[in-house]
């Protein structure tokens, strides 16, 4: 396989979940969520309950690819930052080392610079975090746990 | 790429429906939406046109329940099947697990349906991907239209490796469970090789 799987151990989570609470509260956002570039969603905090993150991680990754697609067209790298403002929410949308997506929502209780300016410092950390975790993943002994799964149980899921 | 999350005890997997413009990607992806427990399934997103051609992509994520202790999902796609959307269909490939071929049976789509396979291989080379690795099964649609080819005949254009392929008629629901449950076993299986 050409990707390596993306595994997330807990002592990684709870780091990424550390920084994503503390950008709450520094950028004053509604909501605060990471998403890897597939869509998958990562990490998440603030107002979650009437969000469905779920959506928005895979519609964030489409957007993010959709946005690279055109970078690649014009011969840039990545178009990192983007930003859309709407009458009551805005969404900031930044790429943390080319490998995961940091998204803050935030209303006029924030401001775009305050957002940027603590975005930039929490993608530091993100990427120092997700670094570790890639070398941790890469190391040899890291199997991943269904390597041990029977036919049986891959069967029993189905058998509803 | 599978996403393991040792923490939530979650396995993420994204598998993506792909095939000719109108040979049913979308139909089978809300047949699924219709029949699926609302426990098990989440919100389903098409981002289509006007006239509901899908523009980019659809979205379904499912949970098929547990093994070992970890909680599995599914997130499904879909591609825009029209031609000339194959920049959005590369992107759409990224990440993928499994892949399900929808095969059009209708006699006037054959030559569509070819030239989506030799697409499909095209575009899993630029990942990186090769089609005779990645989990892959094949779904002959619309076997309830009066003008279908033969199963034999589409299979030896469409299948010479002989991956598990299925007759269907997504519109009433025919052929496409069995569709979904061949890939997830090839992903799962995947997964325990350590793929």
């Amino acid at each position: 396989m050409v990707n390596p799987q993306m595994v997330m151990y807990e002592e990684e989570f709870n780091q990424i979940q550390t920084v994503v609470d503390r950008l709450v509260r520094e950028a004053n956002a509604r909501v605060v969520f990471i998403v890897d570039k597939n869509g998958q969603l990562i990490a998440a905090s603030g107002e979650v309950d009437n969000i469905d993150t779920t959506s928005l991680a895979s519609l964030t990754a489409g957007n993010i690819a959709a946005t690279g697609g055109i970078a690649k067209l014009l011969r840039e790298n990545e178009f990192a930052t983007q930003f859309h403002e709407g009458e009551n929410a805005n969404i900031h949308i930044q790429l943390v080392g080319n490998r995961v997506i940091l998204v803050v929502i935030f209303d006029s209780k924030s401001s775009l610079g305050l957002v940027r300016l603590r975005v930039r410092k929490a993608s530091d950390e993100l990427n120092r975090i997700f670094e570790a975790l890639l070398s941790k993943v890469q190391e040899p002994g890291s199997d991943s746990p269904f390597a041990e799964i029977t036919d049986e149980d891959i069967d029993n899921l189905f058998n509803d | 790429m599978s996403f393991i999350n040792y923490m939530a005890r979650e396995i993420n997997c994204k598998i993506v429906y792909y095939g000719p413009g109108l040979c049913g990607k979308t139909t089978n992806l809300q047949y699924i939406y219709e029949r699926t427990n609302p426990d098990a399934k989440g919100k389903m997103i098409s981002l289509a046109t006007d006239t509901d051609r899908t523009l980019f992509f659809d979205f379904l994520p499912l949970s098929l329940g547990e093994i070992r202790g970890f909680k599995t999902r599914f997130h499904l796609y879909t591609v825009p099947g029209q031609v000339f959307y194959d920049a959005s269909r590369k992107l759409i490939l990224k990440g993928v697990d499994g892949v399900i071929f929808v095969a059009d049976s209708q006699i006037e789509r054959l030559e569509a349906n070819q030239e989506s396979v030799d697409n499909l291989r095209t575009n899993l080379a630029q990942q990186g991907y090769s089609l005779e690795k990645v989990p892959y099964v094949i779904q002959y649609n619309k076997r309830d239209l009066p003008n279908v080819v033969d199963v034999e005949e589409l299979r030896s254009l469409l299948n010479p490796m002989g991956v598990p392929d299925y007759e269907a008629k997504a519109r009433t629901g025919e052929g496409v469970f069995d569709t979904l449950k061949a890939v997830s076993k090839l992903v799962l299986t995947e997964l325990k090789r350590g793929g």
